[in-house]
């Protein structure tokens, strides 16, 4: 049997990774695809916590959240293929059309 | 059992994770997101939770990293044209305020072990039964978000002006 | 504990077992079959010691020569995902057979074993799942090959995968509120219920447009034909120009793996399963309470196994007479069909059996 801690630990430690990787990583696929890292490691904390006090609204929670990271996902690949197809990068360091 | 196979998934899957954030080309960190998720899955499995399980393999393992992926071969970046993002200071930077991230983070771990669940707990029926009674709002909205996002996919990645 | 364990692990060897062996005849079966459907012979040449065996050792030498070829990797593919896509292709292949049940519980000196390797509570939904990981094999092939024409057969091929596995799993859902519940074992016991008492209540008499859909939505999935623009063997480029020997191998084991699964699927949610007829736990009930006949229980079983692995092979038959009978779509007509029609199609039936359930009960 495992203590749920050791699940919250996985979870901190993947939103973290998440976490540096969207702050450090200019490719905005890459800053994606560590946003989706984050939502599943919350993910995870969810079930953990659903399980520890036998309350099914985690799971419920977690599949209304897979949904809408889904939603997101397709509108965020959407817009990122637009902005292809009008600056041939993916480099968000080279999006500053609107600064002075 | 439960043990090896706990200790086997968060192995892999912090290391997916780590390799997700460090590879330079976004097919590797896609494949390792693949894996990473996988685990997640197996993780679900293990909190009896086999219903978000399934789901998270068909979703988001199934789904919406083949929709990546997808994009990731369409827009087909030369290898040149990925340079190094950041010197070795920052990541070294990076990693430790990482690790002072994930101390402030962690919840305060509650005191009492879990007890067995009961023998429905995390069946579809269960999660059928919540979704439909108490949270029916949100599923409800759910399923309008998806349209939204639709119609807003559709008209984004159209070639002219619609 | 331990004995559970290894209870289950000789189910997993023999239904592994079963599935391979029936992929590998398959490859020599769609031979023959086409051979007789088009009036010539069709391979007997293999032959050991001039034993020809009816064509049959052409299994073994095609195994031999596969294993026998070079075995390469083209210049800036990406090794790694060139190497692991055959397998990512055979993989969820083999898994899905481990919800699907062929038979009912067999007791042995006293044990109760399901003849089924693993009773998910999510059955069905799992079956979705490892369905929708069987685009990575195709989709990393078609990449890792670093060739452009092996690239765009791999998006056409998976994208075709993705626009069809939405068919599939909707025209499912009917089952599910037919028989409420999305345990397979649990689905083939309710196809033995009689219905106006004398006709057994499979699903194919329930859900007939839900039965087509499925067919064709899986057969899509499968890439066979009249689906088979991906493969198309004499037209176009497929995903997997680029290799060769037992990994090429591997992706047309998948092939015919999925073919048995397909069929094992149909038997099991549309067709009673292992059900035979009017014949229950402790031996054959006749209808409209005619006559019970007792049989021993191990015949029992014996006759439901049997019964599951005909209907399979009826099954796998059909595929390959489908296979031989009709020409192949053109890309933009599976697309259409697969979004414009089935699933239209899909989601009437779902409403129509709702509103039916709802009256019903």
């Amino acid at each position: 049997m495992i203590p749920i801690p050791h699940y919250l630990t996985v979870s901190a430690i993947l939103f973290t990774t998440g976490a540096i990787g969207v702050l450090m990583r200019r490719n905005a696929l890459i800053m994606l695809m560590s946003l989706e890292l984050m939502l599943n490691a919350v993910n995870l904390s969810f079930v953990a916590y659903a399980r520890l006090h036998q309350d099914m609204g985690g799971h419920v929670f977690v599949f209304l959240s897979i949904t809408v990271a889904a939603a997101e996902a397709a509108v965020g690949l959407a817009i990122l293929l637009t902005i292809f197809r009008a600056r041939a990068t993916v480099d968000v360091d080279n999006l500053h059309l609107l600064q002075r | 059992m439960e043990t090896f196979l706990f200790w086997i998934f968060a192995i892999v899957a912090v290391g997916g994770g780590i390799m997700v954030v460090f590879h330079r080309n976004p097919m590797s960190s896609a494949i390792y997101l693949v894996v990473t998720m996988l685990c997640l899955a197996g993780f679900y499995a293990l909190l009896a939770g086999p219903f978000v399980a399934v789901i998270q393999v068909l979703v988001y393992a199934g789904a919406v990293m083949v929709l990546i992926l997808f994009v990731i071969m369409m827009l087909n970046l030369r290898d040149e044209t990925l340079q190094r993002e950041g010197s070795m200071v920052t990541w070294l930077l990076a990693g430790l305020i990482g690790l002072v991230l994930v101390v402030a983070v962690l919840p305060p771990f509650p005191r009492t072990p879990a007890g067995a669940p009961p023998p429905e707990f995390g069946t579809i029926e269960e999660v059928g039964n919540k979704l439909f009674t108490v949270y029916m709002l949100p599923f409800e909205l759910t399923s309008v978000l998806l349209l939204i996002a639709i119609i807003g996919a559709v008209i984004l990645a159209k070639r002219r002006m619609l | 504990m331990f004995l559970d364990f290894v209870i289950v692990l000789i189910k997993a060897g023999v239904v592994l077992f079963a599935l391979l062996n029936l992929a590998a005849l398959l490859t020599w079966a769609e031979r023959k079959q086409s051979a007789f459907m088009q009036d010539r012979i069709g391979p007997n040449r293999a032959n050991v010691g001039n034993i020809t065996a009816g064509g049959l050792l052409h299994i073994m030498a095609d195994g031999i020569k596969m294993i026998a070829k070079e075995d390469f990797i083209p210049e800036g593919a990406h090794r790694v995902l060139h190497t692991l896509a055959p397998a990512a292709a055979l993989f969820p292949a083999l898994v899905v057979f481990a919800v699907i049940p062929f038979g009912d519980v067999l007791v042995i000196g006293g044990k109760a074993i399901p003849l089924q390797v693993a009773n998910l509570n999510v059955g069905i939904l799992y079956i979705f799942s490892i369905a929708s990981l069987a685009v990575y094999g195709t989709m990393l092939a078609g990449w890792a090959s670093n060739n452009n024409y092996s690239l765009l057969g791999g998006l056409r091929a998976s994208s075709q995968m993705i626009s069809y596995e939405v068919s599939m799993g909707l025209s499912i859902l009917g089952i599910l509120m037919i028989y409420q519940s999305a345990q397979l074992d649990v689905i083939v016991r309710e196809q033995g219920q009689l219905l106006l008492g004398f006709i057994p209540r499979w699903g194919v008499l329930l859900q007939p447009v839900g039965f087509f859909l499925f067919l064709a939505a899986a057969v899509a999935e499968n890439k066979r034909t009249p689906f088979d623009l991906p493969e198309g063997e004499s037209e176009i480029i497929g995903y997997f120009v680029e290799y060769s020997s037992m990994k090429f191998g591997m992706f047309f084991l998948a092939e015919f793996v999925e073919v048995v699964i397909v069929a094992g699927l149909v038997t099991t949610l549309f067709f009673g399963g292992w059900q035979f007829p009017y014949l229950q736990a402790d031996g054959f009930h006749w209808p409209f309470e005619s006559g019970v006949w007792h049989l021993p229980h191990l015949l029992v079983a014996l006759i439901q196994i049997g019964t599951f692995c005909i209907k399979v092979l009826i099954w796998c038959w059909i595929l390959l007479l489908v296979r031989w009978t009709l020409p192949r779509f053109r890309y933009d007509q599976v697309m259409r069909l697969g979004w414009k029609m089935m699933l239209p199609l899909a989601l009437a039936n779902l409403l129509v059996t709702a509103v039916i359930v709802l009256l019903v009960t």
